[in-house]
């Protein structure tokens, strides 16, 4: 069972407090109407499913209930860093000072 | 007592007999055995058939690992347990045994005969041997599958034994509890840390316990171990788990430990778990689960009375039990010529040692000769005789070149052997963690580590005694240092330590014909060297396909005795070095685990938690036949005497729709939405538009997923300009409130908004028909009920009976209709108020079926059941819920999408059958034209279907293609027995004016 950083309880807690919510920084379009088809399937439908590092939302629905932003691998399943949702994606070298 | 028990010797209480019983026949034992050291001291060997071909089985090793030993034991009513290895299951008074696999006796067993059909069952014998013909299937082949599935016989009743669970912190879990885990824990322990030490055995020590004669620190090796287990069990920072077996290593250093807590007492203590899951999450891990002596592979390896050196070594020194009288041994690795020594010493005749190498080390040459053993090294076994037990062993010398010589037999009653030893990496597997290859040791070593855990000992490759000890000590210290506590490995000295070397070899080389050999890889499933170099003709090529195809590995032991002999010979047969060829994937449990440990408290009424409302207790006394509802138990219906659902059904609509019905809606999710956005916030999430619903208003709520699709419904009340009572369905409570915590968290942070679940503080009785107005009017106190006051669709707040209530004007039934919400701790005595006073208008209650019929006939759908998360708001015949003005709301952009808009999407409408009487089955297919050929073009099917009693016949839902613009026409509904005829209507069947609700 993983231990997942609510960076806003700033605790580790065990994975079942919490519940995954998909990928992260996908944002809903501000003016949906003006979107192709195309642009509208992609936003909703497509995502990045990669092999390593992935930006991912997580709810600590047990504990305070809210949402924030992950990077984990998936290959290993392990966390490198949370950090609260509305923040930007962070950088190559954040993320890996993290997972030293 | 027999002949086999040496005095004097082992670790059993030689002065307290204990009986049991195998197959019905009594034994006697000693306190401290297994079932295995109790029947060897018996003379028996002979313990089970096996799987696949039903040959006589003995006891291969003494351990965990154990492939053929299996038995049942039973203790009582409920407490039977097939599978359990003879060889960790304690004897204790009154021990109920038998053994599998065999009908009708273990001696004389008729499933031998597939013995003889060896051919029939090769590699992948299910596969091929089940193909044709066809019509052998359901007559011929599955029930001989379904027959010979399964091992043993599992219990039939529930079991009335309970299990606990439990979580656990420490510093450092230490696994295992040889040399190299007491080393560690010892270390460990004296710094401080917090150390839990678990072992699957009854007592600590390991292979110590095996090895009395070894000296540690000056002290002889059990005298050390006593010392040992005495700290620890005195340290307070140290927690000893012995008859637990660390089945898994899950992500971040968290452990299953399943301790045994009762299986092993004569008498069950009261109240006693049997089990115990400790889930425990280490800062720091040291594994030193040791390593697991390997079989050689030769013709004739499985009779009983050839087993494993190191495990007849283990009965001797640790139980005091000789596994024979006349031995012989054969062994590619030095370790065994110590069991021939050990065995002679104890007046075992040990006729000869058959070592595969040609050389071996002198001094353990010169040792066998000086006990009178005859030592053939560079020898080979080709066979061994005997019916039930082995009787004597063909032995043949081989030359440097490879060439095997004439044969020999000697003669004995038990056959040791030795194929070297396998470190037991499991749980460091269930990590992930890397295994490196060592070529000149022919095994699989943990390299590096994916979690904060260290290897030590024999599981690691560290086999000698003082470099088990040292190496043990330094993880143990070290792990500790690395939890934050300061510690030192302390150093050890040995006396009497033999260095033990040896090879690995493949199947033996043999004079005879390999093709007819059975020399067994995998004992369990009964797979031999031959069927894995076929499956490797037959074109399998990596060891993941050879194993499912053989079927090598995947029996309840996993393996443990079999694998790398498995990958050896795979390995040999595809030419390719064994790295390439893989090991297969260790997975949880380490051993076979019961469901019971895994359930822990979770079963009966805790393993699903049933939601009650305030007014269940009412209902179950007044004969209410309840229904699930997602997790609420909801009364369906009310019968009164004598009467059957339908009967009982139709009554509670009838008088309802004549004066009074009174139901629980309590279940009903509901939100409360706070805030100076609040309509703005659902306005978004929405179809239909809010800004301007009045306080005191209410509206019908759509839920749309962004796909576009229905995914909740419910009324809303405006209480205030800020202040909205959100209603759900039952089962979508949590869900929606979810989704909108999402939206309000992620996408519009800026919304000054609060939503807050009040599903359980609010207590729902619905009052339907004609008397409603009249019922409540006296009992309300602050809201003008007049029509024109309160009309259909309005809310208020105010009190009743007494009580403070949010009363809703609204109606899921057609009915005039309100809808009293009070704080549940008041439901039930309002509820009852309510229905003393009701007698007077023939109140009845009615339960969840009554209602359905009656929205049904209303055509009020029911999202979940006349919706399936493919419906848009049109296909449902609800686009009138669409705010046409809004320029965004949660699933507004995907409507507008090519797809959503054909003619031909799947539309909700009502169906009338040709014959009123028939009620169509929920579920059913509809199809245009019934004499089309099979397969028929399905156009729809049936969402809801009932009996309507104030219409007199049937009516139904159903989703049909294009179904608004076929209104009129006749679709075919096949139904078992006949094909019915019904008519495509619209969906409102009763009262299509709502005067009824209006009145
Ligand atoms: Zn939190």
């Amino acid at each position: 069972m993983l231990l997942i950083r609510c960076p806003h309880c700033a605790a580790e807690r065990p994975e079942v407090e919490f519940v995954y919510a998909g990928e992260a920084h996908i944002s809903r379009p501000r003016d949906p109407a003006v979107l192709t088809d195309e642009q509208w399937k992609n936003h909703l439908f497509i995502r990045s499913n990669p092999r390593g590092t992935h930006f991912e939302r997580w709810r600590h629905i047990h504990g305070c209930g809210r949402f924030f932003n992950a990077v984990r691998d998936t290959v290993t399943d392990k966390f490198a860093m949370t950090y609260k949702a509305g923040l930007p994606r962070p950088s190559e070298a954040e993320i890996r000072e993290a997972r030293s | 007592m027999s002949t086999y028990r040496v005095a004097a010797k082992g670790r059993i209480d030689q002065s307290r007999p204990v009986h049991f019983t195998f197959n019905g026949e009594r034994f006697e034992g000693r306190k401290g055995d297994t079932l295995a050291s109790a029947l060897l001291a018996n003379g028996v060997h002979l313990v089970g058939r096996s799987f696949k071909y039903h040959r006589p089985r003995g006891i291969l090793s003494a351990g965990s690992e154990e492939p053929n030993a299996l038995v049942g034991v039973s203790r009582g009513v409920g407490r039977s347990e097939p599978n359990t290895r003879a060889t960790v299951l304690e004897v204790f008074e009154g021990l109920n045994t038998v053994s599998q696999n065999h009908w009708p006796s273990l001696k004389r067993d008729v499933g031998t005969i597939n013995d003889a059909f060896y051919m029939l069952f090769s590699a992948g014998f299910y596969y091929k041997t089940f193909m044709w013909p066809k019509s052998f299937w359901n007559k011929v082949y599955e029930p001989f599958i379904r027959g010979a599935a399964g091992l043993g016989k599992s219990p039939s009743v529930p079991d009335p034994d309970t299990y606990a669970s439990r979580y656990a912190h420490c510093d450092v879990l230490v696994v295992g509890s040889g040399p190299a885990g007491l080393a560690a824990a010892l270390e460990a322990g004296r710094s401080g840390a917090k150390i839990i030490l678990v072992d699957e055995q009854a007592e600590l020590g390991g292979s110590l316990l095996s090895e009395p004669a070894a000296g540690i620190n000056g002290q002889p090796a059990w005298q050390w171990l006593e010392t040992a287990a005495d700290e620890l069990a005195a340290s307070k920072n140290v927690t000893v788990l012995t008859r637990t077996t660390a089945i898994g290593y899950y992500h971040e250093n968290f452990l299953g430990l399943c301790q045994r807590v009762t299986d092993h007492l004569e008498t069950l203590p009261e109240g006693a778990p049997r089990e115990r899951m400790w889930r425990v999450r280490a800062r720091q891990v040291v594994l030193a689960q040791g390593s697991i002596e390997k079989p050689l592979v030769f013709d004739g390896n499985d009779r009983p009375g050839v087993m494993l050196a190191g495990s007849a070594r283990t009965f001797l020194n640790r139980y005091g039990v000789k596994v024979g009288n006349r031995a012989v041994v054969v062994t590619s690795h030095d370790s065994a010529w110590l069991a021939a020594i050990n065995l002679a010493e104890a007046g075992v005749k040990v006729s000869a040692i058959i070592d595969i190498r040609a050389s071996v080390p002198y001094h353990l040459v010169d040792l066998a000769k000086a006990h009178g053993i005859e030592v053939l090294t560079g020898w080979t076994v080709t066979g061994t005789s005997g019916r039930l037990r082995v009787s004597s062993v063909r032995v043949n010398p081989v030359t440097a070149g490879g060439k095997v010589g004439r044969a020999r037999n000697i003669a004995c009653d038990t056959l040791l052997m030795c194929g070297g030893w396998t470190p037991s990496v499991h749980l460091f597997s269930h990590t992930k963690g890397k295994l490196d290859w060592n070529e000149e040791r022919q095994m699989f070593l943990p390299g590096a580590p994916t979690e904060e855990t260290r290897c030590a000992g024999a599981g690691n490759g560290v086999f000698g005694l003082l470099d088990a000890l040292k190496e043990g000590a330094f993880a143990g210290a070290s792990a500790a240092t690395d939890a934050g506590f300061k510690a030192k490995a302390g150093d050890y000295q040995i006396e009497g330590e033999i260095a033990c070397t040896g090879i690995s070899v493949k199947e033996l080389p043999t004079d005879r014909n390999s093709s007819s050999a059975k020399a067994f890889v995998d004992f369990q499933n009964d797979v031999t060297a031959k069927d894995i170099r076929l499956a490797v003709r037959e074109g399998f090529q990596s060891i993941e396909h050879i194993k499912r195809y053989t079927t090598t590995g995947m029996a309840t032991d996993q393996g443990k005795t079999s694998n790398i002999n498995g990958l050896a010979i795979a390995s040999d047969a595809v030419r390719r070095p064994t790295p390439a060829v893989g090991l297969t994937t260790f997975r949880p449990p380490y051993t076979p685990t019961t469901f019971g440990a895994f359930a822990g408290y979770t079963r009966g009424s805790l393993f699903e938690v049933t939601r009650k409302t305030a007014i269940d207790g009412w209902a179950e006394q007044n004969g209410a036949v309840f229904e699930p509802v997602s997790l609420w138990r909801r009364a369906w219906y009310f019968p009164e005497r004598g009467e059957d659902m339908h009967q009982s059904v139709a009554r509670e609509c009838k008088a309802t729709r004549q004066s009074l019905g009174i139901f629980d809606a309590s279940t009903l999710g509901k939100i409360e939405i706070v805030g100076p956005d609040a309509a703005e916030f659902i306005n978004r999430m929405y179809t239909n538009a809010w800004s301007k619903l009045a306080p005191g208003r209410l509206r019908y709520g759509l839920l749309l997923g962004e796909d576009g699709f229905i995914r909740d419904d419910g009324v809303i009340g405006r209480l205030s300009t800020d202040r909205f009572h959100v209603t759900t369905t039952t089962g979508g409570a949590a869900r929606v409130l979810a989704t909108m915590e999402d939206y309000l968290q992620t996408e519009w942070p800026d919304l000054k908004v609060w939503l807050t679940s009040t599903t359980e503080q609010w207590a729902v009785i619905a009052l339907n028909g004609p008397n409603a107005r009249q019922l409540i009017e006296p009992l309300v106190e602050g809201i003008d009920l007049s029509n024109q006051a309160f009309p259909h669709m309005s809310v208020a707040e105010g009190n009743i009976c007494g009580v403070p209530t949010r009363l809703f004007r609204v109606s899921f039934t057609g009915e005039l209709g309100f809808e009293i919400n009070v704080p549940s701790r008041y439901g039930r005595a309002v509820w009852e108020a309510l229905y003393e006073a009701g007698r007077q208008y023939d109140i009845t209650p009615y339960g969840t079926e009554a209602m359905h019929v009656m929205r049904a006939e209303k055509g009020y759908i029911i999202v979940g059941q006349d919706t399936d998360g493919t419906l848009t708001p049109d296909d449902a015949g609800l686009g009138w819920a669409i705010g046409k003005a809004k320029p965004d709301f949660v699933g507004k952009r995907s409507l507008t999408r090519s797809d959503m808009l054909k003619a031909d999407r799947k539309q909700l409408v009502g169906l009338m059958t040709r014959d009123p009487k028939t009620v169509l089955e929920e579920g059913a297919h509809i199809v245009a034209d019934p004499n089309q050929p099979v397969p028929m073009k399905m156009i729809g099917h049936v969402t809801s279907s009932y009996w309507s009693e104030a219409l007199g016949r049937s009516i139904a839902l159903a989703v049909i293609e294009g179904g608004r613009a076929r209104e009129g026409q006749t679709v075919h509904v096949p139904m078992p027995g006949k094909t019915h005829q019904a008519e495509i209507t619209g969906m409102v069947f009763f009262d299509p004016e709502n005067e009824r609700l209006n009145a």
